[in-house]
């Protein structure tokens, strides 16, 4: 794990943390054909500037879409977007995204993906070699510099991903279930660490994830989704220290929260099979 | 994309490739074998398939003579004019058709028209437009060639993983870098694809253009030499012509394979 940390904002490009405002928005996939699915019914969703933010829910709820609208990379369809750059109407560095399915790309080197979004953002070149050589190491793929992603396991994919988006520093930050693949081990390291990141560089996070204590572990508020079509159900306020380390796994706090959200999203959870029946 | 028929790919070990290099290419040793032998039955005349000797001894004086290699460069460079030009424009129009849909609408039907047309049906059109010069034999593999270039671009092109599009953009890339370090790099081996298929059709297109309109070539030579009964000349035209081609193709496959090196895991 690494200890330096680089500057938050350099002077080529300083990405403020923003909120996000997201007012009834709802979302219908294949709208424009007779069989039009709805996977959102009216969000409602005021995340704070600063604010770590996570959503669960069940599978097929709608999390990602949500992300994709916040992420512009779907068009809105109903309701408003907005972050205090305005109304989201496509995607920007402001707003960068771990993918669920990591989307490396599969030409370039796990170094040249960390190095594309930074080229972008108008770092020289000292910076860029700089700054891909701390996330790559953050992520502890040092060594692998020079693998395609094809020569990597899921696992690794996935922290190559999230060290492209790291380094570009982004002041919001959209991450699809980015420890997914990971062993429990590195999940571990890879929270720590990206609460320190989140600490240190005041950032509007927004993280989806299956995995109750994560999210606790790891948010000021959390979102839970009802089953498809996704509501927003529950709006929890995490109390906790905001240095957290291992020893909040036996903070009271934390037990008695993971354990009361667990039950809320188990309901959703089985409404969601039973309306599968 | 080494084979244009998938086959096992060697080890390492330099003797051990050499082997299956050999026994890869033993089947050539048979037809040469079965070539000789049908000539010594009597079954077909000596004079329609000369020894090969013969051959080898008509391909040694010509190769020396010059005119094989004379008429092999003027070939060729019809051939390379015709396939740039179709692979410039052809990647080109894939591009566009892929992301514009007036585009797409307007070239679409042309496309899949024209697609399966034996382009050699061009070869009196293109005499009758251009003439006997070299720029009717350019236009003809030019066209000959653009359609696989055209559909190998497209297909890439509209085939690419929408998330790597969204990372890119959402990495700080305008829309012009995206359609030129994404949805190009991405359809890549669509695209030397396409190119590959239009490096053969180049070299048949080239051959038999030459038989009907030109003065000069290896296609011309093979007709020339055909109908003044040269046979043995004929048949070493006809094999240094299809050597070339298999080089061509050898070397493409080579260019490719390490232009795509990052899909092998
Ligand atoms: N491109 C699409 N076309 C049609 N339907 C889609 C599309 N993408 C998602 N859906 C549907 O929309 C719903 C929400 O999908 P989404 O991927 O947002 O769920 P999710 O909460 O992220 O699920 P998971 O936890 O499994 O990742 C799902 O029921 C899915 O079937
Ligand atoms: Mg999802």
């Amino acid at each position: 794990m690494s200890v330096t940390h680089l500057s938050a904002s350099p002077r080529s490009r300083a990405h403020t943390a923003s909120g996000i405002s997201v007012r009834g928005v709802s979302h219908t996939y294949g709208a424009r054909t007779a069989g039009g699915m709805l996977a959102l019914d009216g969000i409602d969703l005021e995340i704070a500037d600063g604010e770590f933010h996570c959503l669960l829910g069940p599978s097929g709820c709608g999390k990602s879409t949500l992300l994709y609208l916040i992420g512009g990379f779907i068009p809105v369809q109903a309701g408003v977007i907005a972050t205090s750059a305005g109304p989201v109407t496509s995607p920007g560095p402001d707003r960068s995204i771990v993918f669920q399915n990591f989307a490396l790309f599969p030409w370039k080197t796990v170094k040249d993906n960390v190095l594309y979004g930074l080229k972008k953002a108008g770092f020289n070149a000292a910076e860029r070699e700089q700054r891909a050589r701390h996330y790559i190491d953050m992520v502890h793929l040092t060594g692998f510099e020079n693998a395609y992603p094809s020569q990597l396991s899921g696992g690794m994919q996935q922290r190559a991903a999230i060290a492209r988006t790291l380094a570009v520093d982004p002041g919001i930050l959209l991450m699809d279930e980015p420890f997914g693949a990971l062993d429990a081990q590195t999940r571990r390291v890879m929270q720590e660490e990206l609460r320190a990141i989140w600490r240190d560089s005041r950032k509007t996070v927004v993280f989806v994830t299956h995995d109750v204590q994560e999210a606790v572990f790891l948010a000021d508020r959390i979102s839970i989704m009802s089953a498809r079509p996704g509501r927003i159900q529950h709006v929890i306020d995490v109390d906790l220290p905001k240095d957290r380390g291992e020893e909040i796994l036996e903070n009271r706090e934390f037990i008695r929260l993971s354990e009361q959200i667990w039950r809320l999203v188990r309901e959703q959870a089985v409404a969601a099979t039973r309306g599968a029946h | 994309m080494s084979d244009i028929l998938a086959g096992g790919r060697t080890g390492p070990p330099l003797a051990y490739a050499i082997v299956n290099t050999a026994v890869r290419f033993s089947p050539l040793l048979l037809l040469a074998l079965g070539w000789e032998f049908l000539g010594l039955t009597g079954l077909v005349s000596q004079q329609m398939l000369p020894g090969l000797g013969e051959i080898a001894d008509a391909f040694s004086s010509m190769l020396f003579g010059g005119e094989l290699l004379y008429n092999t460069a003027r070939s060729i460079s019809r051939a390379a004019a015709g396939l740039g030009g179709a692979v410039v424009v052809g990647v080109l129009l894939g591009l566009l058709m892929a992301q514009f849909r007036p585009v797409r609408l307007l070239f679409n039907p042309i496309v899949q028209i024209f697609y399966p047309m034996p382009k050699s049906a061009l070869i009196p059109v293109v005499m009758i437009w251009l003439g006997l010069g070299d720029s009717s034999k350019i236009l003809l593999i030019f066209l000959g060639c653009l359609l696989p270039v055209v559909v190998g671009t497209y297909n890439g092109a509209r085939g690419v993983n929408p998330f790597l599009l969204w990372s890119a953009a959402s990495l700080g890339a305008s829309r012009v870098d995206v359609l030129r370090e994404v949805v190009l790099r991405a359809a890549m081996p669509d695209i030397l694809n396409g190119c590959r298929t239009a490096l053969a059709f180049s070299f048949i297109l080239m051959v038999s253009s030459e038989f009907v309109i030109a003065t000069d070539g290896v296609g011309f030579m093979i007709s020339s030499l055909g109908d003044g009964g040269q046979y043995p000349a004929m048949f070493a035209a006809i094999f240094f012509v299809a050597g070339i081609g298999f080089a061509a193709d050898r070397l493409y496959a080579m260019f490719a394979r390490r232009a795509l090196r990052w899909r092998e895991a």
